[in-house]
């Protein structure tokens, strides 16, 4: 059972961590979560990457978050990795590519060309 | 939308948008029908306004003239044969009851209701997105309440620990998912 003392452990675990825990983020990741990107099955891809990301211990180098709709409706879901001024717009992401997208491009550095792509 | 708690993730971003401090997600079920009410504390919408924001050609967004949320959830609402209501007070008009509250009703006989589905991802991700945010998410229904209330979760917390920190996150999904599964 879930009580408020486990809680309490986990804010006492977390207290010295949080401060280190904002990181540098050189890496952020933002999923599309506006109507559009929902209702395309945005929830589930930004889902694995939150807990991807939680798992791998990338918390402190890679920043996940969520924005509105930027106007490509029709490539939703949309993942954009952004590295400094450099962006990488995914396309037409679906859950099952999240962990090649953290292996190759987050971890690896290299983008995962195949995922910009639209297939026709 | 394949699911109503899809609709409920993206009508709820309007709250936020709308920089409500309190944001409640009421789930009411019986064997037969749902409502469902998302009432926020946030800037209000104008009478004018609230008369259009059903017809998709009405939208806050910037990028395009159509938004669909609310739309959408209307005609989830109403292919059930039920029916979507919604009340706002402008900050301007009254700050003391500024607000907007969208209720909807469903009939969960109906050929055409769409299920509820995972409703625990959507109160977290909403949480997660927006943890300066105070949620209320009460589900009740026939045999037993889903409740969670971010206030006393960071009451526990206090200044040092937010709300958004994945640990805090996962225990209020596992928090969630025991009191939907637990016994009646």
């Amino acid at each position: 059972m879930k009580t408020l003392e486990e809680l309490a452990q986990i804010r006492d675990r977390m207290k010295n961590k949080v401060a280190l825990r904002e990181g540098t983020g050189e890496i952020r990741v933002v999923v599309g979560m506006a109507t559009c990107g929902i209702a395309a099955g945005a929830r589930p891809v930004l889902n694995a990457f939150v807990e991807q990301v939680a798992n791998k211990d990338l918390g402190d180098r890679v920043t996940v978050t969520q924005t509105g709709c930027i106007g490509m409706c029709r490539f939703e879901p949309i993942v954009e990795v952004f590295e400094g001024d450099k962006r990488t717009t995914y396309v037409h992401v679906k859950p099952d590519m999240v962990p090649e997208i953290i292996e190759t491009h987050l971890i690896g550095g290299k983008p995962v060309v195949k995922y910009t792509k639209v297939e026709e | 939308m394949k699911e109503l708690s899809l609709n409920i993730l993206d009508i709820a971003q309007n709250s936020i948008r709308a920089e409500a401090s309190l944001i409640e997600i009421l789930l009411d079920e019986t064997e037969t029908t749902l409502t469902l009410t998302i009432r926020d504390n946030g800037c209000g919408m104008s009478e004018e306004f609230v008369k259009t924001v059903t017809d998709p050609f009405s939208t806050t967004r910037t990028t395009r003239k159509v938004g669909m949320g609310i739309p959408l959830l209307k005609l989830a609402a109403e292919q059930t044969g039920g029916t979507l209501s919604i009340r706002s007070t402008q900050k301007e008009v009254d700050p003391a009851h500024a607000g907007t509250e969208i209720s909807a009703s469903f009939d969960k006989t109906h050929l055409d209701f769409t299920p509820l589905g995972d409703v625990v991802s959507t109160i977290v991700l909403l949480i997660r997105g927006s943890a300066k945010t105070d949620f209320v998410f009460r589900h009740t229904l026939p045999d037993r309440t889903v409740e969670l209330d971010t206030r006393e979760i960071r009451q526990v917390l206090g200044d040092e620990v937010p709300l958004d920190t994945y640990e805090v996150l996962a225990w209020i999904r596992d928090m969630l998912t025991e009191q939907y599964a637990s016994e009646a």
